[in-house]
């Protein structure tokens, strides 16, 4: 065996360190499943053996889980039912094995231990944790599309009943090991350093060889489907599945099939329904888009795989923000966090210190919930130097300019900068919507000159989009790339361009909701059908949260802009005469096309008026169509973008997505979505809705010519990485 | 084919469905035998002459299960060559058993046969036969399953039914059914339950509340709030995205009441009833029952309405009286909206929001209301029909002879 090494002791237990080797991390590689089956044949056959310790050889943690490149490469994509069942059977048959082996088992587990790791120990009879609150126990498959198919629905449900592993299990949650001692899913908590002495100790006291699952008198905790107490963890978990994942998720209803069937019946039988519903999850395209987007690619990304490649690496120290808003703030907050000195500068020393008491507030934060030690507290804060001094930017590696959207503004502060710059740093920009060509004509030195766009709250949202100006140099984005990096967001490349990639397409879902207001859709219905897509918010909502007034302005920018080409969107009326004439600006003053004056928020009652309702009532066939019109109408734009060179890589252009407008995480991108429902079925169906609502349907020539010659995105894109 | 035809109609009075009302130390076995009796004692009949008796019953678990039909023919000492059978259509149950009996007559298979129903929700409680479709999530999830109340109150938020319409039925349930008996409308088929000394238990309608107003009502809370806050709300919106929010209107004031009870129709041919010298009341002109959309689960009674009409070529203008069980005040003034049916000819007699709704008994009971009915106020037909879990709708309608 490669990945586990066997040490039986005096007393006759066996340790059995668990270690991948040339991995930082362990994971369930098809390897390490072949070889848990070597090692629980000697422990059960083997006379000198008495009990075994299972533990890991790494610093790292204890087991990652499963392999998801693996997973993807091994199984997915029209594989034979019975031979998928047969390899996914392989962990679950291993870890039943383990289990009924004859010979007490305990898990040491010293480090973390999620999905399939976490699993992995389930199928010990005892298990001890060291006190660590770096240590994570948890089954988070939920969130790449996937649920626990090593037992885990089945083990965890017996362990602690039905309505708290499902929460585990449904939002992917992890445990400390101090609660997840309390909720019963470990046995002890030592410290750290005495996990595999206290795994042998329980051994040594005559730990039992039977899992509480397999003695005869067995209740499950809190009852099954049919019990007076279980039904209603059924019955209220099935609407609440359904609440959170508006149907979307095939992972969150296989898990939920999963565990009602398999809890009905002994532990064999339960293992081979779940890996029946696992094998089936797997399969799904959603599981397969989530998987390579929300993990594979995105991981990849936060590893810099955009980077130009021949660009040293920089470690940037000093960072200075123009602009202390809510934006600029929160910039700050996250170099803060990551260890960059930060000069925080503003027009007036107030503003300033505005800023910085918005960053002391989210240190606080973390402060409060034993994140942060009152001394690392203290040192973050005193990091960041609020002022409105420009001297102090000097030696600053990079300067992030987060002020109003004014060109002339932007032009000042770029100047002013640029004064005290070393020749080598970056200016970067977190315009939205400014192409950065045009604003890197107030810079002396445009090669360094760039857009880092974030998104709001800074804090919270996990991407960055870097946008290249027409003479943006390599050597500034392999710089600011770093800079991404080192703030542990996660970054994606485009080219210059109205809207740059997210803003413009973002625009175009909360555009179509406009329209279907036009057509004299109810806006109660547009807004849940934009939810039910998987889109976080309805459009109509979401046009409030951006602020009425700013479409209006932005729609005079581009109407100034573009000239006579400029069209008027469909139901931009509807908007102008709402800020114009009524004053209703959205969120930001509490009347848009809702009402904010009391909670839960309410549709405005005069919106009857100027858009009147005609379509006031739904089948389902009708909410499908309108769910697909919503997503399209983003994926042509992707699709646009993509054409006109804006974007060129299917993984940015997927996990930028989902990360900055949140865009369907269940398609796992736009891209994905389009390639999986092939490039033929999506041009017609582009062109029916462009028939039906207007050229903005009509899908790109790049498209027709994909879809002529058979290809796909991700096909395109690999065979491109190849040649290169 | 043969016609099918009613000769009489029998049911106990209701009882309050809790510990204290009055029918909870009767078992469900003695409501549905004292209904057998009665219908044998009052006709004189011959029950060997009856091939089946049907009865409905939604929870037949513990003392209703096990085919409780057949031991009820024994227990009151019927015939032993009559059989029995016990069905399940939910709500409409007793209806189903009612138009499972006439279909039996018109196709020849049976003289006579009983339809009714018996429910003693009391002693059994709604749901204790489980059940997989909201539990399941297989059929849970697909089919946007939310409890039935739920589903009352999005019938009231789609169709623009405020709480003080709904509060406003109920007020005129319990009036009218307060007048039905002052008046004696019910004294003709309301067989009083007697005790284990063969004394009587009680010989009226246990829940109505002929004062309650407008004020009373308003002043209970929306029952199914909470549940539907938790997440049924959402589910159920996620099928009717048209709605902007659920708004709960419907309480335990202007919901059906939970009761105990039973009922029996005997139904046979003319042949039949001709041999043993009965006569007949009325015919069943015909019968249906369909599916509808089971997520707001309760309109169903439009559809079949519409179905039943069609294939007997009738229109609205053609019933004189409708019975639709009152199950939650929305549900019949969407039926009302829908058919566009004036207050003043259905359920004239009250229903189950003043008198209880004993779920697999309510079918039988309300056709022997509005037969009593016809025959009181001197008109010829009417609709009997109820909403049914799942989201079916079962309708029958009958005519004087």
């Amino acid at each position: 065996m490669e990945n586990f090494k066997i040490d039986v002791d005096a007393d006759g237990i066996a340790l059995i360190t668990f270690d991948v080797p040339e991995r930082s991390m362990n994971t369930l590689t098809s390897g390490v499943m072949a070889e848990i089956p070597q090692w629980v044949e000697r422990v059960k056959t083997d006379d000198a053996i008495k009990g075994a310790v299972l533990t890991s050889g790494k610093a790292s943690g204890f087991c990652a889980g499963a392999d998801l490149g693996d997973m993807a490469s091994g199984m997915l994509g029209g594989a034979d039912l019975q031979a998928a069942y047969d390899a996914g059977w392989r962990l679950n048959g291993a870890l039943r094995a383990l289990e009924t082996c004859g010979k007490p088992v305990a898990a040491a587990i010293n480090g973390l231990a999620l999905g399939g790791g976490l699993e992995l120990t389930l199928a010990c009879h005892y298990r001890v944790a060291g006190d660590d609150p770096k240590i994570q126990l948890g089954l988070p498959e939920i969130k790449v599309g996937l649920f626990p198919g090593g037992g885990g629905t089945q083990r965890l449900t017996r362990l602690i009943g039905v309505q708290a592993a499902m929460m585990a299990m449904s939002e992917g949650k992890s445990f400390r090991p101090n609660d997840a001692k309390g909720a019963g899913i470990i046995h002890e908590v030592v410290a750290k350093g005495a996990e595999v002495e206290a795994a042998k100790a329980w051994i040594k006291n005559g730990g039992k060889a039977v899992q509480p699952w397999d003695e005869k008198s067995f209740k499950l905790p809190g009852g099954g489907p049919y019990h007076p107490a279980g039904i209603q963890n059924f019955l209220v978990g099935n609407a609440m599945l359904r609440k959170q994942s508006y149907g979307n998720y095939p992972a969150v209803l296989n898990l939920m099939k999963a565990v009602y069937e398999g809890v009905q019946v002994p532990m064999d039988a339960a293992l081979r329904i779940e890996t029946r519903y696992f094998i089936k999850t797997l399969m799904t395209p959603q599981a397969q888009g989530m998987i390579r987007s929300l993990f594979l690619s995105k991981q990849e990304l936060d590893k810099g795989a955009v980077r130009p490649a021949g660009v040293p690496k920089s470690d940037p120290k000093k960072v200075t923000v123009l602009g202390a808003g809510m934006m600029g703030a929160g910039i700050a907050y996250v170099q803060a966090m990551a260890g960059i000195e930060t000069i925080l500068i503003d027009r007036d020393q107030e503003a300033a210190d505005k800023g910085k008491a918005h960053v002391e507030e989210l240190l606080k934060k973390r402060l409060s919930r034993g994140q942060l030690t009152q001394e690392k507290f203290d040192a973050l804060l005193a990091s960041v130097t609020a002022t409105t001094d420009y001297d102090l930017i000097k030696g600053s590696d990079l300067v992030i300019e987060a002020v109003f959207e004014n060109r002339e503004i932007k032009a000042e502060v770029t100047k002013r900068a640029e004064a005290q710059l070393a020749a080598d740093a970056v200016f970067g920009s977190n315009t939205s919507t400014l192409p950065i060509t045009g604003l890197a004509e107030a810079s002396v030195r445009p090669k360094n000159f760039i857009g880092i766009h974030f998104f709001s709250p800074v804090d919270k949202m996990m991407l960055v989009e870097i946008i290249m100006g027409e003479k943006t140099g390599q050597e500034a984005l392999a710089k600011s790339l770093d800079y991404v990096m080192k703030i542990r967001k996660t970054p994606i490349v485009v080219q210059d361009g109205r809207g740059f990639y997210t803003s413009r397409c973002f625009g175009t879902y909360v555009a179509e909701g406009l329209a279907m207001l036009e057509e004299g859709y109810a806006p109660a219905l547009i807004d849940n059908i934009g939810r039910m897509t998987g889109m976080p918010r309805g459009p109509l909502e979401m046009h409030d949260d951006v602020a009425l007034d700013l479409s209006v302005k932005i729609a005079k920018q581009t109407k100034e802009d573009l000239g006579d080409a400029y069209q008027p969107l469909p139901g931009w009326k509807i908007v102008q005469t709402m800020v114009e004439d009524l004053g209703r600006y959205g969120r930001k003053n509490g009347k848009g096309f809702y009402d904010y004056d009391q909670k839960p928020k309410k549709l405005w009652s005069g919106l009857s008026d100027l858009a009147p309702v005609t379509i006031n009532d739904s089948t389902p066939e009708m909410v499908e169509d309108q769910k697909r019109r919503l997503l399209y109408r983003q994926a042509v734009e992707v699709a646009r973008c993509w054409e006109e060179g804006v974007i060129d890589d299917p993984r940015e252009a997927d996990v930028g997505a989902i990360l900055a407008w949140g865009f369907a995480p269940w398609t796992g991108g736009p891209i994905t979505m389009i390639d999986q429902i092939g490039l033929k079925a999506f041009v017609e169906q582009a062109d029916a809705y462009a028939a039906k609502y207007g050229d903005r349907f009509s899908p790109p020539q790049l498209l027709r010519d994909m879809a002529a010659k058979g290809e796909t995105f991700y096909g395109k894109f690999a065979g491109q990485k190849a040649a290169a | 084919m043969a016609d099918a035809y009613i000769y009489d109609a029998v049911r106990t009075p209701r009882g309050k469905g809790k510990k204290d009302g009055s029918l909870h130390e009767i078992t469900a076995l003695s409501l549905a035998t004292q209904v057998l009796e009665a219908l044998r004692d009052r006709n004189g009949l011959d029950t060997s002459k009856v091939d089946d008796v049907i009865l409905g019953c939604v929870s037949p678990v513990g003392e209703q299960g096990a085919d409780i039909a057949r031991t009820a023919v024994l227990n009151a000492g019927w015939a032993q060559t009559t059989a029995g059978v016990q069905i399940n259509r939910f709500c409409a149950s007793g209806l189903e058993a009612v138009n499972m009996a006439a279909a039996k007559v018109k196709a020849g298979e049976a003289d006579f046969a009983v339809g009714g129903g018996v429910e003693a929700m009391s002693r059994v409680p709604m749901g204790s036969d489980g059940g997989a479709w909201p539990v399941d999530p297989s059929s849970a999830f697909s089919t946007y399953f939310v409890p039935q109340g739920v589903s009352a109150d999005m019938i009231a938020s789609k169709w623009g039914f405020s709480r003080d319409d709904v509060d406003a039925y109920s007020v005129e349930s319990h009036k009218r059914a307060a007048r039905s008996w002052e008046e004696g409308r019910f004294a003709k088929s309301v067989v009083p339950v007697k005790n284990q000394l063969g004394l009587v238990q009680l010989d009226r309608d246990e829940t109505i509340r002929p004062a309650t107003d407008m004020q009373t009502l308003g002043a209970l809370n929306p029952s199914f709030a909470m549940m539907g806050e938790m997440a049924f709300d959402s589910v159920i919106n996620q099928r009717y995205p048209e709605v902007e929010r659920v708004n709960h209107v419907h309480t335990p004031g202007n919901s059906s009441g939970i009761v105990d009870g039973s009922a029996g129709v005997l139904i046979g041919s003319l042949e039949a009833g001709k041999a043993l010298g009965l006569k007949p009341r009325a015919k069943i002109r015909g019968a249906a029952s369909i599916g509808s959309e089971p997520s707001i689960m309760l309109t169903g009674p439009e559809f079949v309405t519409q179905k039943l009409l069609g294939k007997l070529g009738m229109t609205t203008a053609d019933i004189d009286l409708w019975e639709l069980n009152e199950a939650f005040a929305a549900v019949v003034l969407r039926y009302m909206q829908a058919l566009d049916i004036p207050h003043d000819k259905i359920n004239v007699c009250g229903g189950a929001i003043a008198m209880g709704h004993p779920l697999g008994a309510t079918g039988a009971m309300i056709t022997g209301v509005v037969l009593d009915e016809l025959e009181r106020s001197d008109k010829e037909t009417a609709l009997v029909t109820l909403c049914i879990g799942g989201g079916m709708g079962t309708a029958t309608v009958i005519e004087r002879v």
